[in-house]
């Protein structure tokens, strides 16, 4: 193993690739993702479809062989020792894995059993996370009869009734409603404090921002920003003003040759220019006398902190909320 | 992990869910049991004046091969419970766990095992009154070759579904495969009346040589060369079958 065995990282990959090759020819899904998560930490994996995320996490969780790089994973060498790896981790599927004739309880029983509990132990821990989840009700029902969020919540259940050092979340929240997304992080928050780490994927903005310790931002299969939520905002640096405005190109050089605007970019599919400054307070007056000298008057204008999908923007020029979709 | 303990988990559950649901292990019963009543009948009375026939009676002949169709049927299909648990995550979730591969495959295969031979004494016992004779060991062993087809199909079966996870791949494919082997099998006329070719064609097909078997058993010649080697061959077929099965739930899905 060249990778260097750092004792609080969970997982570390070097230049982790898959191809998939079909008939219609081959798909580079992922393209050397590089990752080092820390024990302990909520980490998010945050892109739009089809970047890549599910097929690093199906990688990671022993499911499918990378093409070609390496990961140690829990400590474990994924490639020569999938097994162990297993024995550590929990997987919650982006489609959910639970079978619509079993209660919920019985599913999760038997998932403690596949990980070795006895019968009674496997009872007991699905009585706790049965409550933990709020699912103490609809134990006995069958999952067919579930609700979305009721049968999300019962599969990451099944990720976590084992407590596994290191848990994966493949869009644990797409699809519930807002007041479910926030139990649903609390719970998440609760593994934290029990020891686990889970590393969770998401095309939810809020999610990566409010939820996560550090981000990695992926897209067409390659990592564009890596850190905190707050260092990756601030590596955007100032403020962010949207304008909607008609004539993007003569805005655009007009603002590019002010001092105070960093930088100024065509946000091409959601038709809002973005000017990055330094003192938004301080810019906007400035901007609006340019603006108003050159007889342009934009449709709105806003002021904001920057979020991630600046970031993302900043790095890929499309909009994260418009890729979404 | 402890093997045995994994197969058992798996078995407890299939069979669990099969029986929420058990009118398909009706319906498999069904067409046998259609052809004993309606069809048996008219055999007996062809056999009777048939030169060529088998010593035996009639539903000496015929019963083992409706047993056969029982095995054979109601293990080619199995495939279909599995993709349904592939849409719906399960398999994926399963695997990972540390749960031994051999045990998701050997788990289910045995509960389908168990099914089948409940649904081979059934049909036996209806047949009794219509003048089915039978040694009580030779039944055990029948209902071992049974069995051991069982655990050459059902593994068949689960290998196609997991490398072709459709259900509209899978139909096609296991209709083709299993019709000629039932006919070929000589099920519901014995093979002495066929032409050569027809009977060449008969041998190569390992259940030709399982209805061989069971015929002898049931008749109680335990000597009859046709029950050792119906049993030897079945045997090799299902470590060959449920060894290929258990690599293909091994790997890693695509
Ligand atoms: N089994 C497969 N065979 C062929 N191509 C695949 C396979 N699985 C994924 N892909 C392709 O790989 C790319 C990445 O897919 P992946 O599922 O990892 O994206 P994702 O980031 O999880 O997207 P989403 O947010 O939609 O879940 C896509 O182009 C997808 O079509
Ligand atoms: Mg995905």
């Amino acid at each position: 193993m060249t990778i260097d065995p750092n004792a609080s990282s969970i997982i570390l990959t070097r230049d982790l690739r898959k191809t998939f090759k079909g008939r219609a020819g081959a798909v580079e899904a992922v393209k050397g993702v590089d990752l080092d998560v820390k024990a302990g930490e909520i980490f998010g994996f945050l892109g739009p479809n089809g970047a890549g995320k599910t097929t690093t996490l199906r990688m990671l969780a022993t499911l499918i062989p990378p093409t070609s790089g390496e990961a140690t994973v829990a400590g474990v060498d994924l490639l020569r020792d999938p097994a162990r790896v297993r024995q550590q981790i929990g997987y919650v599927a982006q489609g959910g894995g639970s079978d619509p004739l079993m209660t919920g309880r019985g599913e999760l029983v038997i998932q403690g059993r596949l990980f070795g509990m006895s019968r009674r132990q496997a009872e007991a821990r699905a009585t706790e996370v049965l409550a933990a989840l709020e699912l103490t009700d609809a134990a006995r029902r069958t999952t067919g009869t579930y609700s979305g969020g009721m049968r999300r919540r019962l599969d990451i259940g099944m990720g976590m009734v084992h407590k596994p050092k290191l848990l994966f979340l493949d869009e644990p929240t797409t699809g519930l409603d807002p007041q479910a997304r926030a139990n649903l992080w609390d719970e998440v928050r609760k593994l934290r404090e029990g020891g686990t780490t889970v590393f969770l994927t998401t095309h939810y903005l809020e999610e990566a921002d409010i939820l996560c310790d550090r981000v990695a931002i992926i897209d067409h299969g390659t990592i564009v920003a890596e850190g905190t939520p707050a260092e990756l905002k601030k590596a955007i640096a100032g403020d962010v003003i949207t304008l909607g405005i008609a004539d993007h190109e003569r805005v655009l050089t007009l603002v590019r040759a002010e001092p105070y605007v960093r930088e100024a970019n065509d946000g091409d599919e959601d038709g809002l220019v973005r000017l990055y400054v330094d003192e938004g307070d301080r810019a906007l007056p400035q901007l609006l006398r340019l603006l108003d000298g050159a007889g342009i008057s934009p449709q709105t204008i806003a002021l904001s902190r920057p979020s991630l999908d600046d970031v993302f923007l900043r790095k890929t020029g499309r909009s994260l909320r418009e890729t979404a979709a | 992990m402890n093997v045995a303990r994994d197969t058992w988990l798996i078995f407890e559950r299939s069979m669990f869910l099969t029986l929420r649901n058990p009118v398909w292990i009706i319906v498999g019963l069904l067409q046998p049991f259609l052809y004993l009543v309606l069809f048996g009948p008219l055999l007996k009375s062809i056999a009777e004046s048939t030169p060529g026939f088998p010593p035996g009676g009639a539903f000496n002949i015929f019963v083992p091969g409706l047993l056969i169709q029982i095995a054979l049927f109601g293990a080619a299909f199995v495939g279909f419970g599995l993709i349904s648990e592939m849409r719906s995550g399960v398999v994926e979730r399963m695997r990972v766990t540390p749960l031994s591969r051999f045990a998701m495959l050997f788990g289910r295969a045995l509960r389908d095992v168990v099914i089948l031979d409940v649904q081979a004494l059934v049909l036996i016992v209806i047949a009794i009154p219509f003048g089915l004779r039978i040694d009580l060991a030779g039944l055990v062993v029948a209902l071992s070759l049974l069995s051991l087809i069982g655990l050459t199909m059902a593994p068949l079966s689960y290998t196609l579904a997991l490398i072709l996870k459709s259900e509209d791949a899978l139909a096609p494919l296991v209709t083709t495969i299993s019709l000629p082997l039932l006919l070929l099998s000589g099920i519901l006329l014995p093979l002495t009346l066929a032409p050569d070719w027809l009977q060449t064609l008969a041998r190569i097909n390992p259940l030709s040589h399982a209805v061989d078997a069971i015929r002898a058993l049931f008749n109680g010649h335990f000597g009859d060369p046709s029950v050792g080697f119906g049993v030897a061959l079945m045997t090799v077929l299902a470590i060959l079958a449920l060894a290929v099965a258990s690599r293909t739930f091994g790997r890693s899905a695509a």
